[in-house]
């Protein structure tokens, strides 16, 4: 069957774009093919600076014919019906209509044949449709044709276009459309610089053959792999390893047609600067990799670029004319750090009082005084040095308002660290302003160190509780303040060193930051100077009314709250293979807000669930709660209540009340003790005395009284299971 | 050379490179844009001559940038064919650093190239425009890596590149698509090269008072700090600590109500049919946005009112946008 060879060249395509336009590219046509009724059998699509091009195989040269029946109207029906009839199938008269039986009566039916079309010009048609609506994030018009309207629009101004269709064998095609005054055809270029004469191609194969014979590289992978391999070796050849960077090598590829590695040297003083610095110097700004010492793993004065040419002195220029823009950023970068450190982070900090975090939530100075006097609260908990997580919070943000961090924002937390250590902050100190932005999601290292912890928790709780109280929570897809990663954060901060924490009264701690309570006992908006411009502001606009009912609720928020720590909770366990329905049943009990606890009993309930006793125990006690709820809806009453000993009639009655009575203390004791294990087993002596008695017993007994009483001894089965989960939460 | 791919366009004036430019040899030393400044600006002059661009001189007003010349921002509007290239002096009060910054100055030179509509080889044309002043894309890495230009005190966009050269960017290379709130039909392809830096890079100086400015030796040497070291350390001065605010606020108001009083008389017979009066009412606004850069480097106006300030200039250039297509070399007939 034929392939298609489809080719969009350009000038320079962005390389952020590059791949998803060359998906959008493949999606597009195969859509259209398949909609068409051509089903391929395979599609591969490429993207370099200058061209989009892709490749459709096994296309079948012809539509397949369509029959369609068209049902008319009755025989003997009025004129205008039939006139219509034949108007609308395009047969001449009744005589080209077939008669169908019906025994309501006989109709006309009309047999449509449409003709399949030949592929090459469903192609025609279905291509420029795909061009002009061409989905780039931006694109423009240009040239004399954009004086026109309904002219092209592209990402750049689009040169030529092949498109070509045949078998393998043949002489292929090419698809005859025309797009803006371009014609398709078979001719494309080689390299901007160093094959630039016009090629002319027929498919797939000898295009991309062509191509590199012109000194284009077409498969971005491969001008990736050509770019690691060639660094790589380079930084070898010396001695040194390459920094390797995926991010950087995909970005690179999608700037150059013909990928030449080089490597190029800076002056050794810049080595002073720390390494995360040369390294966001040389690669956002200059797109070069670093290099390493394996020794000392410290970077050396070595970078290396990627030219897009085989340079007819081997490279010397190119490399010289790097290495002079890297000296003068390295020399700006320099000079930004020795300014940086020539300010102590606490001098910084006045500055806040000018920089809104959020109109509602006042400004980076204020929040940052709310974190400290929460990290100082929080401290205990997590075993850190109060007036170490005060300090290490009042510092953590002063580098967002240094040169380096305004260069590179991507620094902020690492330069705090550094210049904390300059001035001679505590290691644990300096350490919390890199540490308190961990962990930024699932895979994110989690800080160990408890100033850092005491700090990060301060931080994203105050965030949370601020957007909470503010209504800016997350729905949907939509969360702009990243709150889903701050709870997350939370949920591993606190599991992950195991750390016994009461959320709920954190919370309540930081809405008291948020929103003080005064002596009569309601909350005031602002802990802060009430004349303040800001506060002045956020009362003109009605903040503080706003606010107000919000924060004065207290319990509705830490709710809320809860609810959504517990929500992030079940992603994270799912993520890690655990039922999320255990989270629930656990949840389910109510006043759960220590989540190292939750995450322990959920795992004693997993592993319970997983033996003979713990299935057959959840079966017995989720077949008393259905007799129950069934039994509740006939009376319009609940069973609740002690059983009376009094009416137990049969022995597995009394049995199963004692073992009741006897896996609820002990069950009790062990929770109490914090041993879920053992509350479980405890549970697990429950399992023969339900079995027993489900067995033997008949519930709905003749005598009301006994009936009553044996539905309270039901009830009294799931009440104990509360001990350690709700069962009813639990599937299965 | 590359070849065309429209069909329909009919190629530009054949001009092959050896036509274009003189061979070295037949320059003076001095003239050679790697020794000399001034023959490093002549020789784009002179090839852009030659694509039949007309050579204007700068504009007699102070500006952040050559994209503000009437030339370009008014003669980009509107469906005739405009073609031009010029230098521009460059104000950027904020940017001076007293001359003791190695490449940042308050006062540089950009040169632009207007083409409208933009030609079909206009990336080729520039590329022959470095050939022209000695880059040769064999030896160098030339790439075209993306930028969208945004001008929000011209209200304008367009999309292009900067252009960089072993690194290091040297030019903008934009099409232009809305200028004055208007879009531009056709499309106009706008070049600004940053002339001390390319000449910088070509003459292999790494300050930017180093450079060679008449290419002469020995006494006769004038380098570009003899001409504007001195000029660097007054202004740098002049806009950071002394400028006079008060003036200079009063000087926005007054350049705005005049724009807007020019605007409004300029219309003929009051009706909103044919505007002549469009180039004094823009040059009011150039004024209105040096003079706000000059209080911006003053640092007396906030964050909160920076915005509004940039608002008000992008007002008037929209309006005279709207006038300018509405005079004889704006409109369509």
């Amino acid at each position: 069957m034929p392939d298609l060879l489809l080719e969009l060249f350009s000038e320079e395509i962005p390389a952020r774009m590059q791949a998803k336009a060359a998906d959008d590219l493949r999606r597009m046509v195969t859509d259209k093919l398949v909609a068409e009724g051509l089903v391929y059998e395979g599609a591969k699509a490429f993207a370099t600076p200058r061209r989009l091009a892709l490749t459709v195989h096994g296309i079948p040269a012809r539509q397949s014919d369509l029959k369609t029946e068209r049902r008319g109207p009755k025989l003997g029906a009025a004129d205008a019906a039939v006139q219509g009839f034949l108007r609308a199938t395009g047969l001449k008269s009744l005589d080209e209509a077939t008669i169908q039986r019906d025994p309501k009566g006989d109709f006309y039916v009309a047999l449509i044949e449409k003709p399949g079309r030949d592929a090459i010009d469903v192609l025609a048609e279905i291509l420029p449709v795909i061009i002009r609506t061409f989905p780039w994030p931006k694109s423009m018009r240009w040239g004399e044709r954009s004086a026109k309207p309904g002219s092209l629009s592209w990402v750049r101004p689009l040169h030529s276009i092949i498109a070509t269709f045949g078998l393998e064998t043949e002489q292929p095609d090419v698809v005859k459309f025309s797009v803006d005054g371009i014609e398709a055809g078979q001719t494309t270029c080689g390299h901007r610089f160093m094959a630039p004469a016009a090629i002319s191609v027929r498919r797939f194969g000898d295009y991309e053959a062509k191509l590199k014979a012109a000194k284009v590289v077409l498969d971005a992978q491969a001008r990736r792999d050509i770019i690691l391999a060639d660094a790589n070796e380079l930084a070898f050849a010396q001695g040194f390893e390459l920094v390797e960077d995926q991010v950087l090598a995909d970005e690179v590829a999608g700037l150059v047609e013909w990928p030449v590695a080089l490597m190029g040297s800076f002056e050794k003083e810049y080595l002073s600067i720390p390494d995360e610095v040369i390294r966001a110097t040389i690669r956002n700004n200059q797109k070069c990799f670093v290099v390493r010492d394996p020794k000392t793993g410290q970077l050396t004065n070595k970078f290396i670029l990627t030219a897009n040419i085989e340079a007819s002195d081997g490279g010397k220029a190119i490399v010289a004319g790097n290495e002079r823009v890297i000296r003068a950023r390295l020399s700006d970068a320099k000079f930004f750090y020795e300014t940086d450190l020539k300010t102590k982070l606490e001098a910084r900090l006045p500055k806040f009082d000018g920089i809104v975090f959020h109109e509602k939530l006042g400004t980076q100075a204020e929040r940052i005084q709310r974190i400290a006097e929460l990290a100082a609260q929080i401290a205990p908990m997590v075993g850190a040095d109060t007036e170490k997580a005060k300090r290490a919070a009042h510092l953590a943000k002063a580098d967002l308002l240094t040169e380096v961090v305004g260069e590179f924002p991507e620094l902020q937390g690492l330069m705090g660290k550094y210049y904390a250590l300059a001035q001679g902050e505590d290691a644990a100190v300096a350490a919390a302003s890199e540490e308190h932005y961990k962990p930024q999601g699932p895979t994110d290292r989690v800080p160990t160190d408890p100033v850092s912890v005491a700090v990060s928790l301060a931080d994203k709780i105050d965030t949370l509780v601020g957007f909470w109280a503010i209504d800016e929570k997350p729905t949907g897809s939509k969360d702009p303040y990243a709150l889903r990663r701050a709870a997350l954060g939370v949920i591993r901060l606190v599991v992950e060193n195991k750390h016994r924490i009461h959320l709920e009264k954190i919370v309540l701690k930081a809405i008291d930051g948020l929103a003080p309570l005064d002596d009569n006992g309601s909350r005031w908006i602002w802990g802060y100077d009430p004349n303040s411009p800001l506060s002045q502001k956020q009362r003109d606009r009605g903040v503080v009314e706003s606010l107000q009912s919000l924060v004065s609720n207290d319990a509705a928020l830490i709710s809320q709250l809860l609810s959504f720590f517990a929500d992030r909770l079940k992603v994270q366990l799912r993520e890690q293979g655990a039922r999320h329905d255990l989270v629930d049943a656990v949840f389910a009990l109510g006043g759960q807000d220590d989540l190292l606890m939750v995450v322990r009993r959920v795992e004693a309930l997993g592993k319970f669930l997983d033996t003979d006793d713990g299935k057959n125990l959840l079966a017995g006690t989720k077949r008393a709660s259905n007799i129950l709820s069934i039994e509740e809806k006939k009376d319009k009453r609940a069973f609740d209540g002690a059983p009376d000993a009094g009416l137990y009639k049969l022995p597995e009655e009394k049995a199963l009340a004692k073992a009741i009575g006897q896996a609820r203390g002990e069950a009790s004791a062990a929770v109490a003790k914090e041993d879920f294990a053992g509350a479980m087993g405890a549970m697990a002596k429950l399992r023969p005395a339900v079995d027993a008695f489900f067995d033997k017993v008949k519930v709905n007994d003749d005598e009301p009284r006994v009936r009553e009483n044996r539905l309270r001894l039901l009830n009294e089965i799931r009440a104990a299971t509360r001990a350690v989960a709700d069962f009813s939460k639990i599937e299965g | 050379m590359i070849p065309r791919f429209h069909a329909d366009t009919v190629p530009r004036a054949q001009n092959p490179l050896a036509r274009l430019i003189l061979p070295m040899d037949a320059l003076p030393a001095h003239m050679h844009p790697e020794r000399s400044f001034q023959g490093f600006i002549l020789a784009l002059q002179r090839f852009w001559a030659e694509q039949s661009c007309v050579i204007l001189q700068p504009y007699d007003m102070e500006m952040g940038a050559g994209t503000f010349h009437p030339a370009t921002t008014l003669r980009a509007l509107g469906p005739k064919p405009w073609n031009a290239a010029y230098v521009q002096p460059s104000r950027r009060p904020k940017d001076g650093r007293y001359g003791e910054n190695p490449n940042r100055l308050q006062h540089y030179y950009q040169f632009q190239v207007i083409m409208k509509p933009s030609p079909p080889d206009l990336q080729d044309l520039y590329l022959k425009s470095l050939a022209a002043i000695g880059i040769d894309s064999g030896l160098h890495d030339i790439r075209f890596v993306e930028d969208d230009w945004e001008s929000p005190t011209l209200g304008a966009w367009g999309l292009g590149w900067e252009c960089w050269c072993d690194g290091m960017e040297v030019s903008q290379f934009t099409y232009f698509q809305q200028v004055a709130g208007v879009e531009c039909a056709p499309v106009a392809g706008e070049l600004t090269y940053g002339l001390e830096r390319l000449a910088m890079y070509v003459q292999g100086v790494d300050r930017v008072y180093d450079l060679n400015f008449n290419g002469r030796d020995g006494s006769a040497r004038v380098s570009y700090g003899d001409v504007f070291l001195q000029a660097e350390q007054e202004y740098s001065r002049h806009n950071f600590e002394h400028s006079d605010s008060e003036m200079l606020f009063r000087q926005f108001t007054m350049a705005e109500e005049a724009c807007r009083k020019y605007l409004d008389a300029g219309w003929k017979d009051g009706k909103r049919e044919a505007h002549l009066m469009a180039l004094p009412a823009y040059d009011q606004c150039i004024k209105a946005s040096h003079v706000f850069n000059l209080l911006d480097a003053r640092g007396v106006i906030s964050v909160t009112e920076r915005q509004s300030y940039i608002m008000r200039v992008r007002d008037l250039a929209k309006a005279c946008g709207e006038a300018w297509i509405h005079t004889e070399a704006g409109r369509a007939d």
